[in-house]
């Protein structure tokens, strides 16, 4: 049922089951490496193109996320789904390949949860008894599309951000074991003009702030309710922005560990990644993979993922628009919570 | 000391191509088609010749000297043939660097991948 | 598992994100960590000037080994120092030199031929023609755009006053 302006509250507390998560040799370079379910040590994968090595990531993520939810493809009702690329093609191609009902979906980087949200709504109002959301991105399918050809030699300034090569997955269900999804806050727009796209941190922020503000007006819930916050993908940039934002509006965001996903999945000091990981697989496998791994411990009981998203495209940004910007909230509970 | 100029002269048209993509924040296609430009601008003062008798690659190997070259070739066309050589002589003297560009690019991608 | 509230009523009222598009970006510049430009100087004159002195061997070596004048040799220089870029590309090692050298890669024409043959090996996925062809001129196009506009620029200006070529 709708709680306040923009959240969903899951009434009936659909549950992950399973998730798959598939990451590039970057990402097992980094701190999480052991959290994911299979690491590359090819960038493409030994395909033909970057497009078809994104198209393989993500088949291989779903395949491991119904493997771990214990039951069969055909059981999954609707697929939910959406990435960086032009037509979302790499989803359109696994859903060809996985055979289900499909909704696309393009959050851009926030796709992770726009995703994650609707396939526990569906659950939790009956339209489904399991549905799985996924998403992918790959550094060089980014670059080529949004900015230069791989091989170019074009020096990038220390506000960019370096695209997760990966694919996340989650199959929700009615009932069953896992982290438990309570409620989710849909975004709304935030533009507050900036238009560099090598500085996605600082026009992300504002989104990613609006939309925890809303949540916690709309549930009524502090930042202390929480063990942890993270953002997707603000990078040290953006977060830095984020947390004196929230300083700037009295949300004691300190009462609770705020973090972020593109800060969380590289070894920032060792790995050259400017300010940190970005793209929909950042925030898809920091969250099915590290994340949902110790909700299921017990190091962590309730959390709120906040996928934020960057809605340029190379058009606009040529034309001299600013950066739309949007982020999407969930709250995930320890099972037995 | 011809390799002292030569490295001072090209190092510097260097560092106004970074402030350009420091400080005046210019994407590298911007910052390269102004050179070029300016490259155009300093030889139809009459400035780039100069500069290339004495720092010698430190003027040819920028792309400045791109712009030089279209110039010159219109220029030197011009004086010879009136003024259609304006739009016959741009090429002659960088047909030579574009074209090696082309064939080179092109047989490189016929046997390398990107590696990303 | 404590308690949390659930009314939309209670606590936690905080008012909406109420900056003005030029505030924030004054507030997110103020906080964006400062590019290091004089040491993108430095590295970009070294980089920049060991390529120029790179190609004056280059056409010196021309000159010597094949007798030919320092104009017949600038064309097999600059054919050689682009070969070499695209080498350089092909292997994978022309980005990362570009991230440490910045316009000291960017600038020499070994940056031009490096945007070409980038283009082209990235768009092989394509095909030869749509791909290779159709996009190889991608990042390289401004440039020959705009020098080929300054140059007839610059002769029409020599032809409506009169001044002669050189």
């Amino acid at each position: 049922m709708l709680r306040g302006k923009q959240t969903w509250w899951f009434e009936n507390r659909p549950v992950i089951i399973g998730t798959g998560t598939v990451v590039g040799p970057d990402e097992g370079a980094g701190p999480l490496a052991a959290d994911f379910d299979l690491v590359h040590a090819e960038l493409d994968l030994n395909q033909k193109s970057w497009e078809k090595a994104e198209r393989l990531l993500l088949e291989q993520a779903s395949d491991f996320a119904i493997k771990n939810a214990g039951i069969r493809r055909d059981q999954v009702q609707f697929y939910v789904g959406g990435d960086l690329l032009n037509q979302l093609i790499s989803n359109s191609f696994t859903a060809r390949e996985l055979g289900l009902p499909y909704i696309g979906v393009f959050g851009a980087c926030s796709t992770s949860m726009l995703s994650l949200a609707l396939a526990a709504h569906l659950v939790d109002s009956g339209m489904a008894e399991y549905a799985m959301a996924g998403t992918c991105s790959h550094n060089c399918t980014a670059e080529k599309q949004f900015r230069y050809p791989t091989e170019y030699g074009s020096q990038k300034p220390p506000t960019a951000q370096y695209t997760v090569t990966g694919a996340g997955a989650a199959v929700v269900a009615k009932s069953g074991i896992g982290p438990v999804i309570t409620c989710a806050t849909i975004g709304k727009i935030v533009d507050l003009g900036i238009s560099d796209p090598f500085n996605m941190g600082a026009a992300m922020a504002p989104a990613a702030v609006d939309t925890i503000q809303t949540h916690l007006n709309d549930t009524g819930r502090m930042p202390a309710d929480y063990d942890m916050i993270v953002t997707g993908d603000l990078a040290s940039v953006g977060h830095r922005i984020a947390v004196d934002l929230f300083a700037r509006d009295g949300v004691p965001i300190q009462d609770t560990v705020f973090s972020d996903c593109g800060l969380m999945i590289y070894d920032i000091e060792r790995q050259k990644v400017q300010a940190g990981g970005s793209g929909c697989a950042c925030s898809a496998v920091v969250t099915y993979g590290h994340l949902m791994k110790r909700l299921r411990n017990g190091e962590l009981k309730r959390i709120l993922v906040v996928a934020t998203g960057a809605l340029l495209s190379p058009l606009s940004y040529q034309q001299g628009e600013t950066i739309p910007c949007i982020a999407h909230a969930v709250a995930i509970e320890r099972g037995d919570a | 000391m011809q390799f002292v100029w030569a490295f001072v002269v090209g190092g510097g048209i260097c560092v106004l191509g970074q402030l350009m993509f420091d400080v005046l924040r210019l994407t590298p296609a911007h910052t390269m088609s102004t050179l070029v430009v300016l490259g155009a601008i300093a030889d139809a003062l009459g400035w780039y010749e100069p500069l290339i008798e004495f720092a010698g690659a430190g003027a040819t190997v920028p792309i400045t000297s791109f712009g030089n070259a279209l110039v010159h070739g219109a220029l030197t066309e011009l004086q010879n043939t009136g003024p259609i050589g304006v739009i016959t002589g741009m090429f002659k003297v960088t047909s030579a660097g574009i074209s090696a560009a082309i064939i080179f690019s092109f047989l490189a991608a016929l046997v390398v991948r990107p590696k990303g | 598992m404590r308690q949390v509230a659930t009314n939309t009523a209670g606590r936690g009222k905080f008012k909406p994100l109420s900056m003005s598009s030029k505030e924030y970006k004054t507030f997110a510049k103020q906080r964006e960590p400062a590019r290091s430009v004089f040491a993108n100087c430095v590295r970009a004159f070294v980089t920049g000037g060991l390529i120029c002195v790179l190609g004056q061997a280059i056409q010196n070596g021309y000159m010597s080994w094949l007798k030919l004048s320092a104009t017949q040799a600038a064309n097999p220089t600059v054919a050689t120092l682009i070969f070499i870029s695209v080498l350089l590309t092909c292997l994978g090692v022309y980005d990362r030199l570009a991230q440490w050298a910045g316009a000291g890669s960017a600038v020499p024409v070994t940056g031009f031929a490096n945007s070409m043959c980038s283009a082209a090996l990235e768009h092989r996925a394509e095909g030869l023609v749509l791909g290779v062809g159709g996009n190889m001129f991608k990042l390289a196009g401004s440039v020959i755009v705009y020098g080929t506009v300054a140059a007839f620029v610059i002769g029409l200006i020599h032809v409506i006053f009169g001044i002669r070529g050189h």
